[in-house]
């Protein structure tokens, strides 16, 4: 194979950088592929279970991890990209630590950051105790435990779906996609661990896009008792016994409601990731109006880029589940190496 | 002369789209275009002070006035105090404080006609 001679650079570590990598290697490509935290696998590291199927994380890491144990792969963890240089289609790249010489092709797999949910301060995150994260509540998962700051076992959670999507005050104008379905799977393992809670959903609309979700949600309102209303939490406050007040307005009966609960899960949308925009200046590359990165084609072109040989692949061009992230690194090392083959 | 049967019509509770009066819907919306942005999500609503005491909601006001029940909108839109909390809940970005605003204007512009 001559495939050895073409050299791959891929930055980020993640879901999509490592499914593309894995591909790509298997195709004969030496692959430099860059991470910036200490081990591959990114973001779903830090989750406990996944939907539609709630199956362990881990499992899905496995298969990750199993796709870049090639000998075509360098895997660099605890790395940045420093300097590029781009002449006649091909890239002289360096990391802070050395020079990764010429790549005949980049693939930018930078994925998200979540919302930083302290920028809506109506929702108390960092100024209310019980206030938190969908993350934070996956890392309350994996420890088994789901107590509040007082240590006691919550006996009403809210989820307030949205924060920091579809929100033009936060400039985020689009939708996150994943924070529903994530919403009805987090409130079903809520009524898992703590059977005798109730769980109420506040939503603007449900969006059950993928498949099996639907069914998740149908599930949580049969099984579990998950209660739903529909309506924007406005605000949230303490109360003096500790317990935080939201205000919302039930919109399908035409009042405002408010409730106290225990402890309030805020579901963080995505945004394109520090790491990823960084790049923007070094490859010369353009984001669209939603923050991501601008593909060159919204149907048959989305895992290009404006620059010749610099490819795009998972939540760095848009929210994504794990599913079309890796069809979509795959999708990318497709195109990757169509495109090495003319190059 | 009319007489009393002892029994009226009722108008019915049907919204007759096609012969509602959508005059104060196009007012606002050709002097506030952000008007067409909402998505009924009730943010406004809920922290009205006015919807806390009375019948109002911001997030109804704006769908009455696009489907053209007048009548309806006439009733209620006195009872916001513009205190523009609303346009600062609102994910959108609706100028929800001037669609109250214009839409008391447009009944007075349009008030020598029947609404």
């Amino acid at each position: 194979m001559h495939n050895k001679e073409k050299h791959i650079v891929i930055i980020g570590g993640g879901t999509a950088g490592c499914v593309a990598a894995g591909r790509l290697a298997r195709e004969g490509y030496r692959i430099s592929l860059i991470e910036k935290d200490k081990k591959p696998g990114g973001k779903i590291n830090n989750w406990y279970q996944l939907f539609p199927d709630r199956r362990r994380s881990v499992e899905v890491t496995d298969y990750i991890n199993k796709e870049i144990d090639h000998p075509l792969i360098d895997l660099m963890t605890g790395t940045e990209l420093d300097k590029v240089k781009y002449k006649n289609g091909k890239f002289s790249i360096s990391t802070g630590k050395s020079d990764l010489g010429q790549a005949d092709a980049v693939l930018i797999a930078t994925g998200f950051d979540l919302f930083d949910a302290t920028r809506k301060e109506e929702y108390g995150y960092g100024i209310y105790d019980n206030v938190i994260t969908s993350l934070d509540l996956e890392n309350m998962f994996h420890s088994g435990d789901i107590l509040t700051t007082k240590e006691e076992i919550p006996k009403r959670v809210g989820i307030v779906h949205c924060v920091g999507s579809r929100d033009e005050k936060v400039g985020n104008f689009h939708c996150s996609k994943v924070c529903c379905v994530t919403a009805v799977k987090q409130a079903i393992e809520i009524k898992e661990h703590i059977p005798d809670s109730e769980v109420f959903c506040f939503y603007m609309d449900m969006r059950m896009f993928g498949p099996y979700y639907e069914e998740l949600y149908r599930e949580s309102q049969e099984k579990w008792v998950v209660n739903y209303i529909r309506g924007k939490v406005s605000e949230v406050s303490e109360n003096i016994e500790g317990r935080l007040v939201i205000k919302a307005e039930d919109t399908l009966l035409g009042k405002p409601i408010r409730m106290e609960v225990d402890m309030l899960v805020l579901m963080v949308g995505m945004q394109n990731a520090k790491a990823g925009l960084n790049l923007q200046d070094k490859f010369g590359i353009q984001t669209g109006v939603n923050g991501f990165f601008r593909i060159r084609d919204n149907h048959y072109g989305n895992n290009l880029s404006n620059v010749d040989g610099l490819f795009y692949a998972g939540t760095c061009t848009a929210p994504m589940n794990i599913t079309d992230t890796i069809s979509h690194a795959r999708a990318a090392a497709v195109e990757i190496t169509e495109y090495l083959s003319k190059n | 002369m009319a007489r009393n049967f002892g029994f009226a019509p009722i108008k019915g509770r049907v919204i007759d789209f096609d012969r509602n009066d959508k005059r104060v819907f196009e007012y606002v919306l050709e002097r506030e275009p952000s008007f067409a942005l909402c998505i009924g999500c009730g943010g406004c609503a809920a922290t009205c002070s006015a919807a806390n005491f009375t019948e109002f909601s911001l997030r109804k006001l704006n769908i009455l006035i696009r489907r053209g029940e007048n009548d309806e909108v006439r009733k209620i839109v006195d009872r916001c105090m513009l205190c523009g909390k609303c346009t600062l809940v609102c994910p959108r970005g609706v100028n929800t404080r001037n669609v109250v605003f214009l839409t008391r204007e447009a009944f007075e512009e349009f008030d020598n006609y029947a609404i």
